[in-house]
């Protein structure tokens, strides 16, 4: 930060030179930004690079990282290969439950913030401002305290397991948090819904009134006028939504710890964070989050370009 | 009375004119009349999302061990307990402190990072600046696990004077959040447009002038949103803090409640620690909410904008 602030208050001499001066102006404010973004951002990625593309200490088991390109080995890189595809793959079918996880539970996230958003941003009328505080207190509410708030209803002796027994459904107390795959999806959900809806609101919320009542206008009903109107034209913040939950849900490992914390429901993120504190381990991990990244980088990519454009259309 | 029934009666044939006149003015009025199944059951979500919250925060006043079982009221686990209470229980004191400490560092360091790199990248038009501009973007849409296990081997492998813990975790988090700043702070100076700046050029100020006094003004609502984003973000913050703590004086809140409650029961003063982040959570923003309105006071926005900015909506 020293840097930082010396370089922002250069430009005084400099500010009353004309014209071409303006530039050094805006790049010396981009600087520190930019020196940072490399030093923290991009040099540590490379540095996952090395260590995934490097060696083992076999004394300490510790990963040696190794900078030179033309010194790469492939050792790590084989190790996931065979842990993924091998004969003995024990990585493959956690690849696949995340897979069918993060499905299922953005899937559902869908199915059910869509409707709540779409009726606070077209028909809460007057109440909006109410609708809105109650949509977006979860946000507001640390990611821990509402997984811990699941815990304590889906205890042996929680809420949950009263109210089954009491209306008969159940005749003996269900250990929800003993490592069942729904207990998982239900945590996903519960845990990324907020950040959809935000963005599902906001979406809805921007469509002109006047679009839908034209449909209804030429004759449409109710359920064609939401199914060829408000549909598609809420289609990119569909996309946009399902983005910004599916991505961090990739690497969640968290919530199936708290939810399970059974080996037969991990996922990538168990994965990877186990092999981070494991000796020998480590360079694994680097080559195992490496290629969640390259598996996503597609979406981000696309992420990216569509927020350039929309910020480039609000000019 | 005749004079004013008249002109009545000759409306009446145009009623239907009238009619989407009064339509006009209520735009959101709906012909179908009102539908209660969405609004049973967005309702129903709403029950599923907040009472889980409520009931935990009650249990947190249990005057027992229990955290499903009520015992009747009691601070007990806040701090009249002198061995488990929050204010106590060494560990549990020292993650509400941490979690202070980062967040008030977090935000003095990444906001003005932040709010320098967008005015830079959105003036300085060139290669490098619009590379690191989709950089920024990057490192705000890349999942946390993968940039937290990156900030560890960095900083356990090549700067490794940077042990981990406090400082580490500071540095991983400004870098984490402050694409806040930076991606809010564009779409404002991208809205406003260059006439106000070129306005003060015409009328003899210097860049740094026009900055100080015509820019940053322009944007304090802005930054002013991005740095309550940052402090809360920094709050709810868990990836990046569980990769980089090394011992229990530099542990947060976040991660404790993680720590202590997987490995079973952490008990009721889990719950009053997290009552605790959530009450942090909320007065920062409600004072984000009130502050914001405060400084868009002349504009046209509305309650609803705010209350979508603050929570990052835009």
């Amino acid at each position: 930060m020293a840097t930082a602030t010396q370089q922002t208050s250069t430009p005084q001499a400099d500010g009353r030179k004309p014209e071409r001066q303006s530039r050094l102006f805006w790049v010396l404010l981009a600087l520190p930004g930019i020196l940072w973004l490399t030093l923290l951002f991009i040099v540590p990625f490379y540095a996952v690079l090395a260590i995934a593309m490097g060696q083992l200490n076999r004394l300490f088991e510790s990963p040696i990282a190794v900078w030179n390109p033309l010194q790469w080995s492939s050792s790590n890189v084989i190790n996931v290969w065979h842990d993924l595809f091998g004969a003995t793959s024990f990585a493959g079918p956690i690849v696949l439950r995340t897979i069918l996880y993060v499905a299922l539970a953005s899937l559902l996230s869908l199915l059910i913030a869509y409707p709540a958003a779409y009726f606070v941003a077209r028909f809460s009328g007057r109440r909006k401002a109410l609708f809105l505080i109650l949509l977006i207190a979860p946000f507001w509410i640390s990611y821990m305290m509402r997984m811990l708030a699941w815990i304590d209803l889906l205890q042996t002796t929680g809420y949950v397991n009263k109210a089954l027994s009491s209306l008969g459904l159940i005749s003996q107390p269900v250990n929800w948090l003993g490592g069942h795959w729904y207990t998982v999806v239900l945590g996903l959900v519960y845990g990324y819904i907020p950040y959809l809806i935000l963005v599902l609101y906001a979406g809805l919320d921007r469509i002109e009134p006047s679009l839908i009542e034209a449909g209804r206008d030429l004759g449409l009903n109710r359920v064609r006028t939401f199914t060829r109107v408000t549909l598609p034209l809420s289609r990119q913040a569909i996309l946009t939504g399902m983005l910004i939950t599916v991505l961090p849900m990739l690497g969640d490992y968290f919530t199936n710890q708290l939810m399970s914390g059974a080996a037969s429901t991990s996922m990538i993120g168990n994965l990877i964070e186990g092999q981070l504190g494991t000796p020998g381990l480590e360079g694994q991990g680097a080559v195992l989050s490496l290629l969640l990244l390259l598996v996503l980088l597609i979406p981000m990519v696309y992420y990216v370009i569509a927020t350039n454009r929309s910020t480039r259309e609000a000019a | 009375v005749t004079a004013t029934s008249a002109p009545a009666r000759t409306a009446e044939p145009s009623g239907s004119a009238a009619r989407s006149g009064l339509s006009r003015l209520m735009p959101r009025r709906n012909p179908w009349g009102h539908p209660w199944f969405l609004e049973g059951f967005t309702w129903l979500y709403l029950i599923w999302s907040l009472v889980p919250i409520g009931i935990a925060v009650l249990f947190s006043f249990n005057n027992g061990k229990s955290q499903s079982a009520w015992q009747g009221f009691s601070w007990r686990w806040y701090f009249s307990d002198p061995v488990n209470s929050v204010l106590h229980n060494p560990q549990l004191h020292a993650a509400v402190i941490q979690t202070v400490r980062l967040s008030v560092l977090t935000t003095i360091i990444a906001v003005p990072l932040g709010v320098s790199f967008a005015l830079g990248i959105n003036r300085w038009r060139g290669f490098t600046s619009s590379t690191f501009n989709y950089v920024m973007i990057l490192s705000f849409v890349i999942p946390e696990l993968i940039f937290g296990v990156a900030m560890f081997f960095v900083f356990t492998v090549l700067f490794t004077s940077v042990h981990l813990g406090t400082l580490a975790e500071v540095l991983g988090l400004v870098t984490w959040n402050v694409s806040w700043p930076a991606i809010i702070v564009q779409a404002r100076l991208v809205t406003l447009g260059r006439q106000y700046e070129e306005a003060a050029a015409d009328l003899g100020a210097n860049q740094l002038s026009t900055m100080r006094r015509v820019l940053i003004p322009l944007l304090g609502p802005a930054i002013f949103a991005s740095a309550v984003l940052v402090f809360s973000g920094v709050i709810d913050d868990f990836v990046i803090v569980d990769l980089l703590s090394s011992s229990a004086s530099n542990t947060p809140m976040s991660v404790i409640i993680y720590s202590t409650q997987h490995g079973g029961n952490g008990g009721p003063a889990l719950n009053a620690l997290g009552t605790i982040m959530l009450v942090m959570s909320l007065v920062i923003a409600f004072l984000g909410y009130l502050g914001y309105r405060w400084m868009t006071r002349g504009e046209r926005g509305s309650r609803i904008d705010a209350l979508t900015t603050i929570a990052g909506g835009d």
